[in-house]
């Protein structure tokens, strides 16, 4: 059984719910017949891949539906092998060039030459170029950025990229002018709530207003997020009511007592506790970054207002840390740290 | 499986692709398909807008068919490119460009083995003949072969240092034309062996000209503003500007498609709708001025002390709508810095903020955090704090 964002996923533009202008823009530029190289931007949850796959629809029907997977095989100039998957139908490829790391360049030069210098065999396809979604765009490196820019313009009869990526700060001047920008916001929380009946309603699960209400505000907009939870609540109660609680996630849970925590005593052997919950964390696969983040934001509601500033200045340096540092844990550990000592001190000037 | 699946789905294209193939595809395929970048590039020098100076010095060149090795410099889509192919068609001809020239560019393979093998093979290569009289008469064809590096700034070191001595060596039968965006990414010894020309950003006279040109051939009603409106958007970067003018030509034509109900003339009214400025700002990504304004209110110092909660809300709502955070802070530096109500010292100690912030999310550092801290930080200069 597939979960329900899966399942209910819309499959067609018309199926979309929200954001009905960038629908109609997105159908009147498939089938406008010059369809220009895209850029889909926006924070995760808010459909950016949904729209996309309904788009890839309108251009070519229902045939992009029939995916394979294909493991190719590049060869570095240092010849070192590289296995990497592309998702593909008859139309259209899809391909995360982020998997292979540094090496992406090589994957981007080779295979969109290879797709941009073969023409569209079938005659009777809608459009004459095929399409290469590029998810995570912005975690490009330069050089493979800067190796899309001329083959973007130079193969454009054969060939139109859609980028998909969470921002456009990681993407080049350049490559951005070349693209149509795409922003993709998440829905309201009254769109969430639309969402959820819907789906509520299809599963033929009692629809309960006020745990709708409470899922909506709770995801923050984010809809994957929010039928996720609502598939939790469902799976885990025999019987749904309006105040059942929400379940957060294990790891929401922990870094909770994380918070609670460094609130409650400022010492070192406290620090060493907290250690090895950061460890769990991390070896259960949770991004550094959302770490930092849910720890941040955690604490702010137990803090005093003038030391909010404060504290958040130091997150964003050592979340900064993070990205350009290598070992991640010294600089979750000192924002603990950091955190203790803000802390102690504004408690002593109180005492003052 | 996979078989049986394609030819399904060939079969679906078919039906639903017939009716549409035969109006469509045969006549305006290849205009219409093409980016009107590329359509509008400039034939000619004389063609290319805005840098006269350049132009002048080229052209004086073409006529003495004698041409220095040449170091292309300047921002983004004010030409470089479409001037030195410009150049090339002229001085060649359609037929001689092939076997005259080469360009390679970022997507080719330039680390040093390429610039050993293939440009040094191009480069000592003889010169092959003109068959016809009437060609030469029509095009200089000076004996030598134009080596295109466009985006010579991407390439490595040791790529561009194996340049050198190929430069000099077959400087008798080869000239090189080197582009970039940033002239100091260019190894001095290479830079020195170029003239160089700058391309400045274009101005907004001659920007508007050009896209006035354009909307016209296409047959694109422009409101009024709606030309600066693009040219702002777009910051001097011609390319941008145009590319802009085909979304929101796109975006204007396509609309009126569907619910086009009212009289049958179809054609007729997608010419009619114009482009306004609000949607030039739609496909540019720019955010709306209350938005700005609505977290510049909030940043403000009020009386009660803490002004947490109103800028983390507007900042979550911000991140939530998916304005990328780039966009963000150009907005919001213009907000700030024109802020006549601000002190000068304090717009200093904001300024500093920026720039911190600028290269925390060049380095791809979170983006909620990052505008987060950089308001509450204003918003703390701001207070006197």
């Amino acid at each position: 059984m597939a979960l329900i964002v899966d399942k209910h996923r819309p499959r067609s533009l018309d199926a979309l719910t929200y954001h009905d202008e960038l629908s109609d823009r997105l159908r009147s530029l498939a089938q406008s017949g010059d369809f220009p190289h895209l850029l889909f931007y926006g924070p995760s949850g808010a459909g950016k891949k949904t729209r996309i796959v309904a788009t890839l629809k309108e251009l070519y029907g229902p045939g992009v539906e029939k995916i394979k997977i294909d493991a190719r095989v590049f060869q570095t100039s240092s010849n070192r092998k590289l296995e990497f998957n592309i998702v593909a139908s008859v139309y259209h490829l899809e391909i995360t060039p982020s998997d292979v790391g540094n090496y992406d360049r090589v994957v981007v030069q080779d295979l969109l030459k290879e797709v941009a210098q073969t023409q569209q065999v079938d005659q009777s396809a809608r459009q004459r170029f095929k399409v290469v979604v590029i998810n995570e765009a912005d975690h490009l490196t330069r050089d493979a950025q800067a190796a899309l820019r001329r083959t973007m313009e130079k193969y454009s009869p054969n060939l139109r990229l859609i980028l998909v990526g969470e921002s456009t700060a990681g993407i080049i001047a350049p490559i951005r002018s070349r693209c149509l920008l795409v922003r993709v916001a998440r829905p309201t929380v009254g769109e969430v709530e639309g969402v959820l009946r819907g789906s509520c309603e299809r599963e033929g699960w009692e629809v309960r207003e006020g745990l709708v209400g409470r899922v909506a505000r709770e995801s923050g907009r984010n809809l994957r997020r929010a039928l996720l939870m609502l598939e939790g609540v469902y799976a885990q109660n025999e019987k749904v009511t309006d105040d059942t609680p929400i379940p957060p996630p294990d790891w929401e849970g922990l870094i909770e007592q994380i918070a609670q925590e460094i609130m409650a005593e400022h010492t070192s052997a406290r620090i060493l506790q907290v250690r090895s919950k950061l460890y769990d964390l991390l070896t259960h696969c949770i991004p550094p970054t959302t770490i930092l983040k849910t720890l941040t934001f955690k604490l702010m509601p137990l803090i005093d207002d003038d030391l909010k500033p404060e504290v958040i200045k130091w997150s964003a340096f050592y979340e900064h840390r993070i990205k350009t540092g290598t070992k991640v844990i010294f600089h979750l550990e000192a924002f603990v740290a950091k955190f203790m000592r803000i802390l102690e001190m504004y408690l002593m000037s109180m005492d003052m | 499986m996979a078989s049986f699946f394609d030819l399904k789905a060939r079969k679906a294209a078919l039906a639903n692709g017939a009716a549409t193939k035969e109006t469509e595809k045969k006549d305006g395929e290849n205009t219409r398909v093409q980016p009107w970048v590329e359509k509008y590039r400039p034939k000619t020098l004389s063609d290319v807008t805005a840098q006269d100076h350049t132009i002048t010095v080229l052209q004086r060149t073409l006529q003495a068919s004698n041409l220095p090795h040449m170091l292309f410099y300047g921002p983004p889509g004010t030409g470089k490119t479409s001037t030195i192919l410009a150049l090339a068609k002229e001085l060649y001809g359609p037929e001689l460009m092939k076997s005259r020239v080469l360009e390679l560019n970022a997507s080719d393979e330039r680390g040093i083995s390429i610039v050993r093998e293939k440009v040094k093979d191009f480069a000592r290569m003889q010169l092959t003949n003109v068959s016809s009289a009437a060609y030469k008469a029509r095009y200089p064809c000076p004996p030598f072969k134009i080596i295109i590096l466009d985006e010579a700034d991407s390439m490595t070191q040791d790529a561009q240092s194996a340049l050198r001595r190929t430069m000099e060596t077959y400087s008798k039968i080869t000239r090189f034309c080197l582009i970039c965006n940033y002239v100091t990414r260019i190894i001095d010894p290479l830079a020195s062996r170029c003239s160089k020309f700058r391309f400045k950003s274009l101005d907004q006279g001659n920007a508007k000209k050009r896209l006035e040109e354009i909307a016209e051939k296409e047959k694109v009603g422009l409101d009024e503003g709606a030309v600066e409106g693009l040219i702002n958007c777009a910051e001097g970067d011609l390319r941008k500007a145009i590319t802009y003018l085909q979304s929101a030509a796109r975006l204007v034509g396509a609309v009126q498609q569907p619910g086009g109900g009212d009289d049958g003339e179809d054609g007729m009214d997608v010419d009619k709708k114009t482009v306004s400025v609000k949607i030039v700002q739609d496909i540019a990504g720019v955010i709306p001025d209350e938005t700005i304004q609505r977290l510049v209110k909030a940043m403000r110092p009020t009386t009660l002390g803490g002004n947490y909660t109103p800028i983390a809300k507007e900042v979550e709502d911000m991140v939530a709508d998916g304005w990328s955070a780039g966009q963000v802070v150009t907005q919001l530096y213009q907000a700030v810095v024109y802020d006549e109500t601000i002190e000068d010292a304090q717009k200093n100690k904001i300024l500093l903020v920026f720039s911190e912030i600028d290269k925390r999310l060049v380095d791809g550092a979170d983006e909620h955090l990052s505008i987060l801290d950089l308001a509450l930080r204003i918003s703390g200069i701001l207070g006197g704090r």
